[in-house]
């Protein structure tokens, strides 16, 4: 469910830290470095990174495509390949029996079954295509403000280490907790009562 | 500043209590709602409230679904010491309204319908139309942010424990079985 979606979902994220001048340039630096790569026709599993908002299968940082007015709006991609469990198990069967005629065994080695069915992984994996999945992020820099309009727990996490490793600054999630210390302007005395505060029960 | 793994799952029953206290207030002093946001004329519970009973050994889930139904047999289970952890919520203003549920545990918005059309009006106008977008969900999210912020001030103080939860049980007290 993206921004052009007519129900959303949204993470919000308050951003630890400022990027360093001119931000713009930073942004698409940073964008650049962590483009999602294409994994179709290479044996890795998953791929993780930024997306155009506005073309999310050919990415393009270019010209500051990703500017619009004073927000920063891009996309997280992770691409994931799922190998069918009946497809793998037909395929170490067909290598193991392949093997165990060629060496004339009558049982193999734990090590060369975890060998044969690495390899049969690997050469599954060129073959699948990969399934992209893309949630759309808005990033406020003057408010210091991210939304990321997914409450999928895998996303949040990808997000998280992605923006910390693309423009070296930390994501906090807002949930109570944040919202009450940091979004609250509370005393240094209120943030002490904050601590130790415990359930109330409102049933007798 | 706690460790956030440690905060997220120690302090979630700041955002149930939140829950609880929004559905009072829609319940009891609408006018609240005007000073979070002076544009708002009426704050509804939406098709949707869930809560859980942790009271019991096992995890007792209620979910409550459909167009004002079930109110009071949310409050019921309210008084049989269940907590509201998911809030259906319809915010409305002189000519719109914006259609959400808000999750206690993580602050998360789900469902958010904004007013307003969901795709720009032609490709030219993607600039106008994620920013008019933006704005809108930021409507939500300073709401959002603005009533918790009221809430955590109260919940630190006195008048929590002395006016705020005696005023809560009595209206839960108040539904007739």
């Amino acid at each position: 469910m993206g921004l052009l979606s007519s129900a959303i979902s949204i993470t919000r994220y308050r951003v630890d830290g400022k990027i360093e001048n001119p931000v713009t340039e930073a942004v698409t630096k940073g964008l650049k470095k962590n483009t999602i790569a294409d994994i179709d026709e290479d044996p890795a599993e998953k791929s993780v990174g930024w997306t155009s908002f506005d073309n999310p299968f050919s990415p393009n940082f270019e010209g500051s495509s990703f500017l619009f007015g004073n927000l920063f709006v891009f996309s997280l991609r992770i691409d994931r390949k799922s190998i069918p469990a009946k497809l793998l198990k037909k395929y170490v069967t067909i290598e193991t029996s392949k093997r165990l005629n060629k060496t004339r065994q009558r049982f193999l080695s734990k090590d060369e079954k975890k060998a044969i069915k690495d390899k049969v992984i690997t050469d599954l994996a060129m073959r699948v295509p990969s399934t992209p999945n893309v949630y759309d992020l808005i990033w406020n820099y003057e408010r210091s403000d991210v939304f990321l309009l997914s409450n999928l727990r895998s996303a949040n996490e990808e997000l998280e280490s992605l923006f910390k490793r693309s423009f070296n600054l930390s994501l906090i999630r807002i949930f109570p907790y944040t919202a009450a210390d940091l979004l609250s302007d509370l005393s240094d005395p209120e943030r002490d009562t904050l601590i130790g505060l415990s359930p109330t029960h409102f049933s007798d | 500043m706690l460790d956030l793994a440690v905060a997220y799952n120690r302090y979630r029953f700041l955002g149930d209590e939140f829950l609880t206290w929004l559905w009072f207030l829609i319940e009891n002093d609408q006018n609240a709602f005007r000073t979070i946001d002076s544009d708002c004329t009426a704050v509804e519970i939406g098709s949707r409230i869930v809560l859980e009973n942790r009271k019991r050994k096992s995890l007792e889930r209620i979910s409550i679904r459909g167009d004002d139904a079930g109110l009071e047999e949310g409050r019921l289970a309210l008084k049989k010491g269940a907590l509201l952890t998911e809030l259906s919520l319809v915010l409305k203003t002189g000519e719109y309204q914006w259609e959400f549920s808000l999750k206690g545990e993580s602050l998360n918005l789900s469902s958010l319908k904004t007013p307003g059309p969901s795709l720009p009006p032609s490709p030219e106008e993607l600039e106008l139309f994620l920013l008019d977008k933006t704005e809108r969900i930021n409507k939500i999210t300073n709401f959002i942010q603005i009533a918790f912020k009221m809430f955590v001030h109260i919940r630190v103080t006195s008048k929590w424990p002395n006016k705020i939860v005696p005023n809560i049980k009595k209206w839960i007290n108040s539904i007739e079985v």
